[in-house]
């Protein structure tokens, strides 16, 4: 055991926030454990120092919003043996995906002082729509159970346990009272990915859908729900518009409703 | 004040249930029961009465759950929450065994469980009835689940026969309450006389019921008092919220597999698992292992799974049931057909968590109702 080389992990930033890369730095007491377990090779958030690729696995956070990004990204492919996309950015396109249904002329010139300076692609991409994946862990931003899940996962060979049914279901495990059947509150659970423990719900306030769509969404009834407990046509549109905006039934069902 | 006989109903105050709970907790039981939190009535450890919600019911429909004051102080005055008694027999989550690399090889512990007894207060008859069926399940089969059986021994249940039917219930239908029968140790009937507190008419189902009931500040019940505990569970069961026919439901059922309100059904149900996890005879579990980052410790452990989510029916090549539909199917034979087939009864206590819970408000009665009222004409399997 001890002659083993330690794999070679890297960290790449694309077009997100940080904050899936920071849910890394975030593992107080597993950090010590992940530096034994791994040689941090790259990851420009934690340390000035760079070990040459090729990388035994990438873990790659953010989506494709500019002709760079999707050059690099096929760079970061060639060089690593397993890629590993986090958080809704690398998964769906993230919150910036929003500019896939408007103009980004139009946002570019409302936000920038000289929007010709602003070289960016139509669209915010997933990471998969551009290289092979090898496995995609959702949330915005990541769950860092998760993440250390899927890190062991991948030391010892064996498939990460990161189940794609609905948040109700963790919400259930968890002992909750539902949100949305005792307080009335709107939740996206049921067509929401399982990964973060129901958070929300755990203190009292509906699911927010930061983790995409579960494994069979269900939206449009779903939608009829939230509609009865008092949401119109406006909010049901935006409801599904967030950080998974583009996921498909996420998006389809934003525009079921006028969006 | 006498003590109770244990022979005879007894009355027990306030203060009698009060000593009663804490004559268990003296004995080593965890006493567990109904507690308000988060604008429900769940269940947890109590201390003493009063940990229970007095004055509160609740009002209950398809997908919807509300707390509301009562103009009195039942402690037992609502129907049955979110929680199950199963969160204590067989927990949500439960680590199996742990292994630890060696020098030569790895060395596996599983330590036997020692669990204190439970005591769980307020058990309602459907409830009496759920147990009985995991009984059957995890202690009656060919493989004895240990896990069960060592948080099963030496639970100690008192019932309350219900006072007031759910909005979603339907153990009339189901032969199961609103009167606990047996498999209790000692049963209450909550009396509300006017403006007064109220009074338990208390019953002793086993010899340590009588034994403990003996041992309580109270005295033998008037015949008036009896009359009116039975009057109790005869107003309830003539208010159940919901009914089921089920005279041949299980060959009704299953002659219409393909009939189209599973088509229907599945347009509105969101495969959310909900309904499973409430229902408080579902039993299935997945098994899920576990290691740690530097490989030094691996670990398997079981937690509550449901026919609907994709995994529970994956095999090589995919999901077996892909669909909503035949995962709402799966649901509802099993509960109501194919459980009989399995295990001689219905899956079923008519408890109408699985309706209450549901986010969307399926009803597993309307959907019986619907394929009663319609049946296809499909050659019997
Ligand atoms: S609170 Fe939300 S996530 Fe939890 S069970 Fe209810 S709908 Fe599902
Ligand atoms: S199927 Fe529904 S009503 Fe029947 S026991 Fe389960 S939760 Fe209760
Ligand atoms: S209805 Fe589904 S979850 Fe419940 S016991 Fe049957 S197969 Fe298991
Ligand atoms: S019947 Fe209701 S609770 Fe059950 S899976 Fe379907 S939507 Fe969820």
């Amino acid at each position: 055991m001890a002659a083993m080389p330690k794999p070679k992990l890297a960290v790449w930033k694309f077009s997100s926030c940080d904050g899936c890369q920071l849910t890394l730095l975030d593992c107080e007491d597993e950090l010590l454990a992940v530096a034994g377990a791994v040689e941090i090779a790259y990851f420009p958030e934690a340390t000035r120092g760079v070990v040459k690729g090729p990388y035994d696995v990438s873990l790659v956070e953010g989506s494709i919003t500019t002709a760079h990004d999707a050059e690099r990204i096929r760079a970061v492919r060639k060089q690593s043996k397993a890629v590993i996309t986090i958080g809704a950015c690398a998964t769906a396109g993230g919150i910036q995906a929003l500019r896939n249904f408007a103009d980004v002329a139009a946002f570019t010139a409302i936000v920038y002082a000289r929007p010709d300076f602003i070289s960016t692609l139509a669209t915010s991409t997933p990471i998969a729509a551009h290289v092979p994946v090898d496995f995609e862990l959702r949330g915005c931003p990541i769950d860092k159970r998760q993440l250390i899940e899927v890190l062991s996962a991948f030391l010892a060979g064996r498939q990460p346990v990161t189940p794609a049914h609905s948040t109700c279901v963790d919400c259930k495990l968890a002992g909750n009272v539902c949100v949305m059947v005792a307080h009335g509150t709107p939740c996206l659970g049921p067509v929401t990915h399982a990964g973060c423990g129901a958070l929300c719900p755990t203190y009292n306030r509906g699911c927010y859908g930061c983790f995409g769509p579960m494994e069979s969404p269900n939206a449009k009834s779903l939608s009829a729900r939230l509609s009865a407990l008092g949401m119109d046509e406006r909010a049901l549109s935006r409801v599904y518009r967030t950080f998974n905006a583009a996921a498909k039934p996420f998006a389809d069902e934003a525009e079921r409703h006028g969006a | 004040m006498d003590m109770v006989q244990s022979d005879e109903r007894s009355i027990l105050t306030r203060a009698g249930l009060d000593a009663l709970i804490g004559t268990l907790a003296a004995r080593g039981y965890r006493v567990v029961g109904p507690k308000l939190r988060d604008q429900a009535i769940i269940y947890d450890d109590i201390a003493g009465v009063g940990d229970l919600p007095a004055g509160w019911t609740d009002e209950q429909d398809g997908g919807h759950y509300r707390l509301e004051q009562r103009d009195d102080n039942a402690l037992f005055g609502y129907a049955v929450g979110p929680h199950s008694w199963k969160k204590y027999l067989h927990p949500p989550r439960l680590q199996l065994w742990s292994a630890k690399r060696e020098e030569t090889g790895f060395s596996i512990s599983h330590e036997p469980e020692t669990i204190p007894p439970f005591a769980f207060i307020g058990v309602r008859a459907c409830e009496i009835q759920a147990i009985a069926i995991q009984d059957r399940v995890f202690l009656e089969g060919p493989h004895v689940d240990p896990h069960y059986q060592v948080r099963r021994a030496g639970a100690f249940i008192v019932a309350v026969n219900c006072g007031k039917a759910g909005g979603t219930c339907f153990c009339v239908s189901m032969g199961t309450g609103p009167c606990a029968k047996s498999g209790f140790d000692i049963a209450l009937t909550e009396l509300l006389p006017g403006t007064s507190e109220p009074i338990y008419v208390a019953e002793a189902g086993s010899e340590k019921g009588a034994e403990i009931l003996s041992s309580l500040p109270g005295r033998a019940a008037q015949p008036a008092e009896i009359e009116a505990a039975e009057a109790v569970v005869t107003h309830t069961a003539a208010a159940m919220g919901r009914s089921l026919e089920t005279a041949g439901i299980r060959d009704l059922l299953m002659s219409n597999l393909n009939h189209p309100r599973w088509d229907d059904v599945a347009e509105r149900c969101l495969a959310c698992a909900n309904c499973t996890m409430v229902c408080p005879t579902c039993f299935c579990t997945s098994v899920e292992d576990a290691s740690d980052l530097s490989g030094e410790e691996a670990s398997r452990s079981r937690r509550w799974d449901s026919c609907f989510t994709m995994d529970f029916s994956f095999i090589h090549g995919g999901s077996v049931r892909a669909s909503t539909k035949s995962r709402y199917r799966q649901w509802m034979t099993h509960k109501l057909a194919t459980w009989i087939d399995q295990f001689d009864t219905s899956g079923c206590v008519g408890c109408g968590r699985c309706i209450t819970w549901c986010p969307v408000g399926i009803d597993l009665t309307e959907e019986a109702r619907a394929i009663r009222d319609a049946p296809a004409q499909e050659a019997k399997p």
